[in-house]
């Protein structure tokens, strides 16, 4: 069998603000967002421990043991150490053996994509077992910043292997589109990162349009002969506008569209997006996805959902797992995502 | 605590090691040497406890140990593991209400303290209450 996903997890924190409450706080408009709360990690949580949280769902739903995994990546933009691997806790956290390759990625919010293609790509090369690609962000914003109303945390974490009783969705093929695109941008000391505006939104769908593209002429297949499109989603809207863009219609984005109801988790987002389409997919459907970080680049990727879909599901789908939540108003916000500068 | 004491610990932080003896089947958390029960007579072994349990005792911190003043209050709980040995844990992302004596909890892997913006963090296992 080909390589592809053999399980998966999802973790978003309990806590929730409403996008109404950001806006009651600066006095201003979020304006067309399509957002109404995102997800906030709790001030004991950081991008490490969603990420054990949500590998922990993945190897118990799909009863994976962790002792195989040969591979770890883990993509963030808020890794909590700058030097010190998240991957090595990660994997001591899971209790893996101690031989696996691991490294921790970063490319604004693809790294987790990324770890997905190097995953894939070892298990091609037949140098693993078992990999494991997490994308997982406590995403940080200014405070009064446009980014503050959607800059969220979560995390996903997926297996790859190649065992014809495990691959729930085969990984056909796989390709990137990247080019130097400073969008968003974080310097090493500074505490919270930077953006262009509007300037976003042209390197977004530059990137996503032109990787989609690469990957239909490469593949040759049509923009319609796809079930389902995950798009990255720093938005509700521009996932649709770029499903629009290459003629897929709406519908098909709906089930992959996390980010209105829990923000956007950066490296987690388009992960979390798949989870949730594979919570629902059967089996020979095909399911389009693409990635996006700033810098800038996009990852896409044609995935064949198996027939073992039907009894390797995980036991909550993501729409399920966002319900259960506690409301924080905005002095609790910045407690827990420590922006109180006098403590 | 200094890393490599901290590093010893790992073990039981992360993955809740502990010890069960074979001669009397009864499981042990932290680790023991020796089996309280059997003494020279016991055989321990070093296993990943459960990842769940119950309430046996639980109550609310208010005044805090060194370096946790920031997170009080919260709360702490006696569980007992689905294999009889007995975890001291903090209590998180649970609704207040459901937090009693009986309840269901689950391990979950959070940061446990953060000395400051230089040393090592430290992590390990707290608890929530499942339904
Ligand atoms: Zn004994």
């Amino acid at each position: 069998m080909q390589a592809g996903i053999i399980g998966y997890g999802v973790y978003i924190p309990r806590l929730r603000i409403k996008v109404s409450e950001i806006e009651r706080v600066w006095e201003k408009s979020a304006g067309g967002l399509g957002v109404t709360e995102k997800a906030v990690a709790a001030s004991d949580e950081d991008a490490c421990t969603l990420a054990v949280q949500a590998a922990r769902i993945a190897c118990e739903d799909f009863s994976i043991d962790p002792k195989r995994i040969n591979a770890i990546y883990v993509g963030s933009e808020s890794h909590p150490y700058a030097v010190n691997p998240t991957a090595s806790i990660v994997a001591e956290a899971l209790g893996t053996s101690h031989k696996y390759f691991a490294v921790d990625m970063e490319f604004a919010c693809k790294a987790g994509t990324a770890g997905l293609q190097v995953c894939y790509a070892l298990k091609k090369a037949k140098m693993i077992d078992v990999g494991l690609a997490i994308g997982s962000d406590t995403a940080q914003s200014k405070p009064n910043d446009p980014l503050e109303f959607t800059a969220a945390s979560g995390a996903a974490a997926f297996f790859i292997g190649d065992s014809k009783r495990e691959v729930i969705a085969e990984i056909e093929y796989t390709c990137s589109y990247t080019s130097d695109m400073p969008d968003f941008w974080r310097r090493p000391k500074a505490e919270f990162p930077e953006h262009t505006g509007r300037f976003t939104g042209e390197a977004y769908f530059k990137h996503v349009i032109n990787a989609a593209k690469l990957l239909l002429e490469e593949t040759g297949y049509k923009a319609s002969d796809f079930d389902y499109a995950v798009f990255h989603q720093p938005n509700g809207k521009f996932p649709i506008k770029a499903a629009k863009i290459l003629g897929i219609a709406p519908e098909k984005v709906k089930q992959g569209l996390l980010c209105p109801l829990i923000g956007n988790t950066y490296s987690a987002s388009t992960l979390i997006g798949l989870a949730s389409v594979l919570d629902v997919a059967k089996p020979n459907e095909k399911v389009l996805v693409v990635s996006y970080g700033s810098g800038a680049g996009s990852d896409a990727f044609v995935l064949n959902v198996t027939e073992n879909i039907e009894h390797r599901r995980a036991r909550k789908a993501v729409f399920e797992i966002i319900k259960e939540k506690e409301y924080i108003d905005y002095a609790l916000y910045v407690r827990h995502r420590r922006k109180i500068k006098s403590l | 605590m200094p890393v490599p004491l901290n590093w010893r610990r790992f073990p039981e932080r992360y993955l809740l090691r502990g010890s069960y003896c074979e001669t009397c089947k009864q499981a042990f958390f932290p680790s023991r040497a020796i089996c309280p029960n059997c003494r020279r007579k016991g055989k321990l072994i070093s296993i990943e406890m459960p990842r769940t349990g119950r309430i046996i005792s639980y109550t609310r911190v208010h005044v805090p140990p060194e370096g946790f003043k920031n997170e009080a209050p919260y709360y702490l709980a006696i569980i007992e593991l689905e294999n009889g040995a007995k975890v001291l844990s903090q209590i998180v992302d649970s609704n207040p209400e459901k937090i009693k004596i009986g309840a269901r909890v689950k391990k979950v892997f959070r940061r446990i303290a953060e000395p400051d913006e230089y040393g090592t963090i430290t992590y390990g296992y707290k608890f929530k209450v499942i339904e």
